[in-house]
């Protein structure tokens, strides 16, 4: 200690290394604030172009001289797999998280809970190759192709020639890749609910699902909800997978018009015509804006989650140093 | 100090002969045991906080729990109705009878007999987002009562019981969180109350509430004893007396003596009882 | 108050349905069950496949050589690519690590106030953020900039994506220092940048060392920001100036070619992909056991 003691400095090269950490710490907030002005300044051209029907149109067309861009599908394509991959993805969560914080035997809940962690850790790309080469097979020949021959001629949702490469396909990989996200923080919450509301639910003669309704939920639910919604957060943004798997329409036929129709999301439509963009066309500003367009609704649902999510496991944490 | 605590010889209590009918006045010579425990043994983290414990509990008379803080009273008292296994790395052997059949003998009917056994905790716990009304009448949606009627004049009747109505009748909506501390422990004994048990356990029921409501939950337990088994655990030692039948000393996990409240008090046998409750320790 | 006449009259209402919320019970269970396997399922599938598909193709020449010509009957190898995110993990690493780690420091020391709220707030929100945003970030910044496709705007979009997940362990593990370290520290008269040096740092090492790996984890897997950075090249890294490879940008350009051999290839490179992420994540696992229950805070998400 007394070597520890010498080497202390003094007073101001401790103000420096709280200078210093500051700076480190504010790094973060400079970044987002940039990415902001980027976002702007490297798009302002398609704005100045195309101004509001850039957002509501639907015409894509980069050929020179008669370029047209609108992002309306591609916005409406995001919403949609988001959505689906929600609808698909959240109540399966729902479900692993109660098994894992209610059910699960001690030894199966720290090796579930290890496997829900490494199915999160899968980068994005592996879970796009699975999908192209191995599960759209199945998804083609066991789900969309029945639900085709069955209601295709009759129900919208499932008409049209299912190819296996899709809003469908892209969708359920979409929910595959969202649900350890959004398990294994709804686990934590539901963790962080106070044994004795389990209790006097127990008390009353409650079953443990009756526990888990009347218990559980109601005191965590915002949480749940901060959960699912970090999850939907995910799922706008996601890109290699959802590129490769959602079939890649452009313009008008981009709209999504039933889950076995081609579409095309903010960020494929950015991953996929890129490379052939040049800088500082009209092209990349349009790829850029879709850029922007895409920043802000992650940043509007991240805001909004964190705040959900923070609140339930900050109460839950315990007291702060210093 | 492991044998069963019995009160075979006790007298018939004035009260029961005042509620039973002649037929079962006949056989009162022989008492009825409404809940039984027999060698519960308790532990967390493999370390025993009550060992080996043997108790019989007389239907319609209050037995109240005393002995000095950590002793083992709440725990024990968690495990006549399984909610002591609950908590993690806890466990539990021995046997609870109720009315006979064994609530350790499989878990479904722990459900079915759990809500024979209200409990109230050493800590209110009412749901935060459910409102008065809902907290109360929470186990009634769970056992089936449909009639909004009955449940209107149940959650009433409970709430009257536990002297609440009058401070909460012009908002039962509000937020059962938003009361305070005293009137939650008092809301969570009428949901205790709600589901009509036969059984009630309360753990230190008055210890968040002044001397008025301190008294009407004692006057309370008075009456709701002429039907209920009622197990207390306290330790205020005043109270004890004031509303036990029969009352148990604990110490460090042992059920050191278990008679007549009368009898531990003024005539204790044991040499450690005698010196808690004279106060001299606890 | 409730007679017992009443009472008897309550008890007529309530309904013998223990059988029926039994089978509720165990139907719910099942179904959550139901939830758990079908969760597994992929990951298993996933698993399966990569080495089923990618073992055959492994050789020394495959992690080695660079790819051949498109088409032709020599695939070549994944080297380049191989080389490319060793080199990207290292130098974003060099950036993201200290910042990283400087910037937990204020949070857990310096940050107990309203500013040290609102940066821990944009840190979770930046952990957050879509990755071909910053993919596009790192493109006009750097790329339109200096005018070429280069590993440092590769570096620079990955070490954004590290920076708050080291950030935020690293806070973390500050945090699981018991006061009395610093207490006693300070007791001494030791300066407060010391005492978060020798004695602060070096007992949340494991923490520390966790936040890190795991973020590596994380930009490894990383595609999207790489398609507007480093461009992709089949050859080795050749300057600062070049457009670079990278392993899960290698598997995309495979995975979109028509051929049976770039997709058995591209088969290859996600199994050494899977090996690195998943070497680090158990690694993590069971080098050093976790302090917290869950490790929620030191989750890891799946590339963009
Ligand atoms: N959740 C728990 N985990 C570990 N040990 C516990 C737990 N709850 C109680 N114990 C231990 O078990 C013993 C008995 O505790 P119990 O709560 O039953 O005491 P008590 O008689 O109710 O005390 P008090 O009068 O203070 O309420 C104590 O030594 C306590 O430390
Ligand atoms: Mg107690």
């Amino acid at each position: 200690m007394e070597t520890v003691k010498l080497r202390g400095g003094s007073p101001l090269y401790d103000k420096i290394f709280k200078i210093g950490a500051a700076i480190a710490a504010t790094y973060v907030l400079a970044i987002i604030v940039l990415i902001v002005v980027q976002l702007v300044t490297n798009s302002y051209q398609i704005w100045a172009q195309e101004g509001i029907s850039f957002l509501i149109g639907s015409d894509w067309n980069a050929v020179e001289g008669s370029e047209s861009y609108g992002a309306a599908p591609y916005i409406i394509g995001t919403f949609v797999t988001a959505g689906l991959a929600m609808l698909i993805g959240v109540p399966l969560s729902m479900g692993i998280a109660m098994f894992l914080s209610e059910l699960a035997p001690k030894f199966l809940r720290s090796i579930l809970s290890f496997i829900v962690e490494l199915l999160a850790a899968i980068p994005s790309i592996i879970y796009g190759l699975w999908g192209l080469f191995v599960f759209r097979t199945y998804l083609l020949n066991w789900v969309e192709t029945p639900l085709n021959n069955a209601f295709g001629g009759s129900f919208w949702l499932f008409s049209g020639t299912p190819f296996g490469l899709d809003i469908f396909t892209a969708s359920v990989v979409l929910a595959i890749m969202i649900i350890p996200t959004i398990a294994s923080i709804s686990r934590e919450i539901m963790i962080a609910v106070p044994n004795s509301q389990r209790e006097a639910a127990y008390m009353l003669g409650a079953t443990k699902w009756e526990v888990f309704k009347m218990a559980v939920v109601p005191y965590s639910k915002s949480g749940l909800v901060g959960a699912s919604i970090l999850g939907l957060g995910r799922a706008v943004g996601e890109t290699m997978a959802i590129t490769m798997l959602i079939g890649n329409a452009t313009g008008q036929s981009a709209f999504p018009s039933s889950l076995f129709s081609p579409g095309q999301t903010l960020s494929s439509i950015i991953a996929n015509e890129f490379p052939e963009a040049s800088s500082g066309s009209l092209h990349m500003a349009a790829l850029i804006g879709c850029g922007l367009i895409l920043f802000i609704i992650a940043i509007v649902i991240n805001i909004v989650a964190q705040l959900l999510v923070s609140r339930v496991l900050k109460t839950h944490q315990g007291a702060v140093l210093v | 100090m492991e044998e069963v605590a019995d009160l075979e010889s006790q007298q018939v209590d004035k009260m029961e002969t005042l509620t039973r009918t002649p037929t079962t006045q006949k056989s009162s010579e022989e008492p009825r045991y409404k809940l039984i425990a027999e060698d519960i043994v308790a532990s967390y983290n493999g370390i025993q906080a009550v060992k080996k414990v043997n108790m019989k509990f007389r239907e319609k008379a209050v037995t109240a729990l005393i002995g000095p803080s950590g002793c083992g009273k709440t725990t024990f008292l968690r495990c006549l109705n399984r909610m002591h296994e609950l908590t993690k790395s806890a466990t539990v052997t021995g046997k609870v009878l109720l009315d006979g059949q064994d609530l350790y003998s499989n878990r479904e009917d722990a459900i079915m007999h759990r809500r024979k056994i209200g409990m109230v905790f050493q800590k209110p716990n009412p749901f935060p987002t459910m409102s008065i009304y809902d907290n109360v009448a929470a186990g009634l949606k769970l056992n089936g009562v449909k009639d909004k009627k009955v449940m209107d004049q149940i959650v009433q009747g409970c709430l009257e019981m536990v002297y609440l109505w009058d401070e909460v009748k012009h908002d039962l909506k509000k937020a059962g969180m938003s009361l305070s501390g005293g009137q939650q422990q008092r809301l969570c004994i009428a949901r205790a109350l709600a589901i009509q048990p036969e059984v009630l356990l309360m753990d230190e029921p008055a210890s968040a509430l002044d001397p008025i409501a301190t008294q009407k939950i004692e006057e309370m337990i008075n009456e709701l004893k002429k039907e209920y088994t009622i197990i207390i655990v306290t330790h205020n030692m005043q109270q004890a007396v004031r509303v036990s039948d029969y009352t148990g000393f604990m110490y460090l996990g042992d059920l050191v003596e278990f008679g007549e409240t009368k009898q531990i008090f003024e005539n204790p046998r044991n040499e450690i009882t005698a010196k808690y409750v004279q106060g001299q320790f606890g | 108050m409730i007679t017992i006449e009443q009472r008897a009259e309550f008890r007529k209402h309530f309904r013998n349905n223990i059988s029926s919320r039994l089978i509720t019970d165990k139907i719910v269970k099942g179904i959550v069950f139901g939830c758990v396997l079908l969760a597994i399922i992929p990951l298993g599938s996933i698993l399966l496949e990569i080495v089923r598909n990618g073992a055959p193709v492994l050789s020394i020449e495959f992690l080695t050589a660079p790819p051949g010509a498109v088409g032709s009957d020599d695939p070549g190898g994944i080297g380049p690519a191989i080389q490319g995110t060793l080199m990207l993990i290292g130098m974003s690493s060099l950036i993201g690590v200290p910042v990283g780690v400087l910037g937990g420091i204020f949070l857990s020391e310096y940050g107990n106030n309203k500013y040290g709220q609102m940066i821990r707030f944009f840190n979770d929100v930046l952990a957050e953020f879509p990755t071909i945003v910053i993919g596009l970030f790192a493109f006009a910044v750097i790329v339109l900039t200096l005018g070429y496709f280069s590993i440092v705007a590769g570096m620079f979009a990955l070490s954004v994506i590290m920076l708050p997940i080291i950030t935020r362990t690293t806070e973390e593990s500050l945090k699981l220092v018991p006061v009395t370290y610093r207490e006693a520290g300070y007791a001494l008269g030791i300066k407060r940048s010391v005492v978060i040096f020798r004695i602060l740092l070096t007992s949340a090492k494991s923490g520390l060392i966790t936040g890190i790996m795991l973020s590596i984890a994380r930009i490894a897997g990383e595609t999207a920001p790489l398609i507007f950075t480093i461009l992709g090249n089949s050859d080795f890294f050749s300057g600062f100036d070049q457009p670079v490879d990278a392993l899960p940008l290698r598997i995309y350009r495979l995975a979109n070619l028509p051929y049976d051999t770039a997709t058995a290839q591209g088969w290859g490179g996600a199994l050494i992909l899977i090996l690195i992420i998943l070497t680090l994540n158990v690694g993590v696992r069971y080098l050093f056991l976790r302090k917290r229950g869950g490790g929620g805070r030191f989750r890891i998400a799946a590339g963009g």
